[in-house]
């Protein structure tokens, strides 16, 4: 066994040789889950759900007929992916008890390989944030707030302060994802990428976060913020099991027009060991104002490390980098103001009971269903679909897009095979800190490394690379070719081979810890 | 006073035949359950995607060809946005850029003076054809302040097909608009039956002087048939004339035609213009379409549409048919409408003229005449029809061998009417309704009628 690289250690063998049953598992996960209440990173746990799923699988090892490395395996999904059977909220009143009738693609996918899905995971309200602070279930707190590595380092203002108060943001808008995995109360979750949302909370909480090229997992089921630019995201704590996860979902959907035709075949990730034909891309733009002097430094010592690994680095130029965020925002508000339309009250979701007409009963519903984020994005959607503002705003926006997609082109073609990039602008903020400014001023400063991806299609993951000076998790971005995941995913876990991240010491986990987490602390299934 | 100049454009949403939607997977079914042909997708249920059904796109290709369009091998699909109940996700997709097809014409002919004698040919453009989500039903119950809503027919395939405003008044329209119906049930693209709401039809009105630019046009809805259509245009030409010369202005606005008055009124529920926020649908990439030439090579024939390969396989349309049936039976063009007008009639006609040796140009008479008027007088169908082609073949047969008079055939002709099941020799041996053939016979019948009436024949012999 120890001479095939790279594959089934840990728990998928462990699971297979009986050294775990998936029940012990799955109820472990559950029992972490309730001692880590207090990082609410979960809207919904599923627990009679699970543990017959783990039932199932359970049955299905003893026949010696597991479904694949993932039968089994406890996993959490963000609340923005339908499933059905399961409540669905998106942390929005106006879906609050709503019960999906259908398994998104990517749920049902899972499922059939026999994972064990937990629950459903805690996110800004409709995705819509960078901090998954704005939900209405309250905000996710990132679980390295409680680990002894940002303990250690913080320093009490007074010694009355309560400590609990210190805590810091997962990131967002999938924190609750991020949080679950950090915390090892599942092994891989599900979040979704618009803007960044699943490689921010990857970062700040120390996860592996891949966002996939558009188009190659299928959206149906995962409750839209923009159409054109939203894709499924994989949150695991090493790069194998994001390839593994990949590997499960990937592939053209008949109910996902916007998947691609092509085969798509799961791989397995070889272990480099030779960088020298590789050309890494240093993106200049990416020095943007805000950068933390700590994540240069750390950028600059990874170029480093490729360098003297043998690799080609080079600066490289993405010039209209500085124009995305006016641009994502045009966008993206307008897709917001279309998709948001359906939630009048009629079918599905909270109805209000104003009922004087049809127009104010549509009116109260909206005003009592969506938080004040989801009302501005509307709004100024709306606006910007005007007829007189379609061509100044909208079309504009396309064209500018255009040219933010050709500047990669342009660069990929150049010879370089990988981008290298912060993931975020600075280690995670505390949560009284953040909520400072409005959760747009937020999305406009946080998302400004990582939605330029997005507007291009592009894949990208987040690799965590080490600790900041606050104890807290700093992350690196590598952005990849188009479809060309097997590359990036190769490129970056040769990288996080050589950072070695340091594992999280959180206490809870220690205190469940009775053999069986031992699985999770080395952090892979693959 | 300068004489004024109507002008009548058309749209006209014609829904296309198919068994599933136009997106989404659930049936397509007149009638049904209310909200029993609900797919996730129809409902606007979130996280749903659209799903483009490939014989809705047929159907719009194959109407594209018949009205001599250019389809459009790229085309592409848009969210127009409005709130209303019976729309579930808050906007419609439709082809608002580039629809499927554009630039085509509609040749339709028209009686001059009512007469049947002079037919006139007549050409309106098609702007374009576009496909588009049928809308669900919301019907209200004010006794009970409520709204109901069906989901039936939302996200049901709709080609709406616009007519350009060349056309001048109600008659015009309707004539065009029956040949659309026609083109279409003979594509089979859409069942066009307007009292099952298949074929919609809303009319832009206005009218100016010569040489003076055209004037505000009104949009005309809430016409359910044809003879409506007519209608209610002609009404709406006379209403803004009227206006007009009393100094007064015409307001761009929505009118509905009241059916039981005979008029068009204002609609209230469209407050003010209403800005429908287009954008492009990001869930559908453009629609592709290939010809012969384009078609790449290793392709799935599944997942393509060739426009060359639907071409080769249209049906005759009308005006084809009619041709054929004027050269092929020496009919007038006249009688080719009228058989193509009515369902099923063309084929009858043909079916005893295959069946009997009298002549094509006398049959048709018959035809149009005698069984057509019957139908007509009972509200039946020519498949309801209880004299077949057989018996009317049969009939014709004794007509045409002499054995009987005209009179008598038409007498024949209403006892075959009542459907009792009797041949028409039966009813001729019934009736005594046999011609006579022997002159002997003749001229002894005359003679005793002659001598019957002695004295009118003296009269009548001096002059």
């Amino acid at each position: 066994a120890a001479l095939k690289e790279g594959l089934r250690s840990q728990v998928s063998a462990a699971l297979k040789e009986g050294r775990v049953t998936p029940t012990e598992l799955c109820q472990r996960c559950l029992a972490l889950i309730k001692s880590t209440k207090f990082l609410n990173a979960y809207i919904t746990v599923a627990e009679e759900t699970a543990l017959k799923q783990a039932e199932e699988s359970e049955e299905r090892y003893k026949r010696g007929q597991p479904l694949g490395v993932l039968d089994g395996v406890p996993i959490a999904v963000k609340d923005n992916f339908n499933t059905a059977g399961i409540e669905t909220t998106c942390a929005s009143n106006m879906l609050r008890g709503y019960v999906s009738p259908y398994n998104a693609t990517v749920v049902q996918k899972l499922l059939n390989q026999g994972a064990v899905l937990l629950g459903k995971t805690n996110l800004d309200e409709f995705a819509m944030g960078s901090g998954s602070t704005d939900g209405v279930f309250g905000p996710v707190r990132n679980p390295w707030s409680y680990s002894r590595q940002y303990k250690e380092k913080s320093v009490p203002k007074s010694h009355s302060e309560d400590k609990e108060s210190n805590w810091v943001i997962t990131g967002g808008s999938s924190g609750g994802s991020a949080a679950a995995v950090s915390s090892f109360t599942c092994f891989a979750a599900l979040g979704s990428d618009t803007g960044g949302s699943t490689r921010n909370p990857a970062a700040h909480c120390g996860v592996v976060g891949l966002k996939p090229t558009y188009g190659l997992i299928s959206r149906h089921g995962l409750i839209p913020l923009v159409n054109s630019m939203d894709v499924p995201g994989i949150l695991t704590r090493c790069v194998d099991d994001a390839a593994v996860v990949l590997g499960s979902l990937a592939g053209h959907d008949p109910k996902d027009s916007t998947t691609i035709q092509d085969d798509f075949k799961p791989f397995e990730l070889p272990n480099l060991t030779d960088v020298s034909k590789l050309s890494v891309g240093i993106p200049k733009e990416y020095h943007a104002p805000g950068l933390s002097s700590e994540i240069l430094a750390l950028w600059s010592k990874a170029a480093d490390l490729f360098k003297n690994a043998g690799a080609k680095v080079v600066e490289v130029s993405l010039p209209h980098t500085r124009y995305s965020i006016v641009c994502y925002h045009v966008l993206c508000t307008a897709e917001v103001a279309s998709n948001m339309a359906r939630f009048d009250g009629l079918e599905y979701g909270h109805r209000s009971d104003m009922n004087e007409s049809t127009e104010s009963m549509y009116a109260a519903t909206r005003r009592e269903g969506f938080n004040d984020v989801v009302r501005g994005r509307i709004l100024s959607g709306n606006y910007f679909l005007l007829k007189q503002n379609y061509e100044k705003y909208f079309i504009k926006a396309q064209k500018v897009r255009r040219l933010i997609a050709n500047d990669f082109v342009k660069v990929f073609r150049s010879g370089v095979d990988i981008l290298l990039t912060p993931t975020t602008l600075s280690d995670a903020a505390p949560y009284l800190e953040f909520i400072q400014e409005d959760n747009r001023t937020r999305s406009t400063q946080d998302d400004i490394l990582t939605q330029a991806a997005n507007m291009a299609g592009l894949p990208a993951i987040n690799v965590p690379t080490a600790l900041s000076e606050r104890g807290l998790p700093v992350g690196l971005q590598f952005i990849g070719r188009s479809f060309q995941e097997k590359q990036l995913l190769t490129v970056a876990k040769w990288f996080e081979k050589q950072v070695q991240f340091p594992m999280i010491q959180l206490e809870e986990v220690t205190r469940h810890d009775n053999g069986v987490f031992q699985y999770q602390k080395s952090a892979s299934f693959s | 006073l300068a004489p004024w100049i109507p002008v009548v454009g058309l749209e006209i949403h014609a829904q296309i035949s198919s068994n599933s939607k136009l997106f989404s997977g659930s049936q397509v079914q007149f009638a049904a359950p209310p909200n029993s042909l609900v797919s996730f997708f129809d409902a606007s249920l979130p996280g749903t995607l659209p799903v483009l059904n490939r014989r809705c796109v047929e159907a719009a290709v194959m109407t594209g060809l018949a009205l001599n369009c250019s389809i459009n091998k790229k085309s592409l699909f848009d969210r127009k946005h409005y709130f209303y109940a019976d729309l579930p996700a808050g906007y419609q997709i439709t082809q608002q850029r580039v629809p499927i097809a554009v630039n085509g014409s509609l040749s339709y002919s028209l009686c001059i003076d009512n007469k049947m004698s002079q037919m006139v040919t007549k050409t309106v453009r098609i702007k374009q054809i576009q496909l588009e989500q049928d809308s669900g039903k919301s019907l209200h119950d004010d006794t009970r302040s409520q709204t109901l809503v069906d989901l039936n027919r939302a996200g049901v395939g709709l080609m709406e097909v616009v007519m350009e405003p060349d056309m001048c008044c109600g008659e015009e329209a309707a004539a065009a608009v029956r040949e659309l119906q026609l083109i279409l049930q003979t594509l089979g693209s859409s069942q066009a039956v307007m009292a099952e709401g298949q074929l919609r039809v809303d009319a832009n009105v206005s009218v100016h002087h010569l040489g003076e630019p055209y004037g505000v046009r009104t949009e005309v809805k809430n016409i359910n048939s044809i003879r409506f259509l007519a209608k209610a245009i002609d009404y709406e030409i006379q209403r803004q004339i009227e206006e007009l010369e009393n100094g007064g202005t015409i307001l761009n606005e929505t009118r509905a035609f009241d059916s039981k008055l005979g008029c068009t009124v204002p609609m209230r529920d469209k407050e003010g213009k209403q800005d429908y926020r287009f954008m492009p649908e990001p869930n559908l990439p453009p629609l592709i379409l290939y010809d012969a030439k384009s078609l790449p090579a290793n392709v799935n024939h599944q997942q393509v549409i060739n426009i060359d390969w639907i071409h080769e396989r249209l049906p005759d349309l009308p005006s084809v048919k009619r041709e054929k049936l004027v050269e092929q039976y020496g009919i007038l063009p006249e009688h080719s409408f009228t058989l193509l007008n009515e369902d099923g009639l063309a084929e009858f006609f043909e079916s005893v003229v295959k069946q009997t040796q009298m002549k094509p140009k006398k049959v048709i008479g018959w035809i149009l005449k005698d069984l057509l008027s019957y139908l007509k007088q009972h509200s039946l169908t020519v498949k309801e029809s209880p004299v077949s082609s057989f018996l009317l073949a049969d009939l014709l047969n004794l007509l045409e061998k002499k054995e009987i008079s005209s009179t008598a055939a038409k007498q024949v002709f209403a006892e075959l009417w009542k459907g009792e099941g009797k041949t028409p020799l039966e009813i001729v041996k019934e009736q005594k309704l046999e011609l006579l053939q022997d002159q002997k016979e003749l001229e002894q019948i005359c003679q005793a009628v002659i001598d019957g009436q002695e004295n009118e024949v003296i009269m009548m012999v001096p002059g």
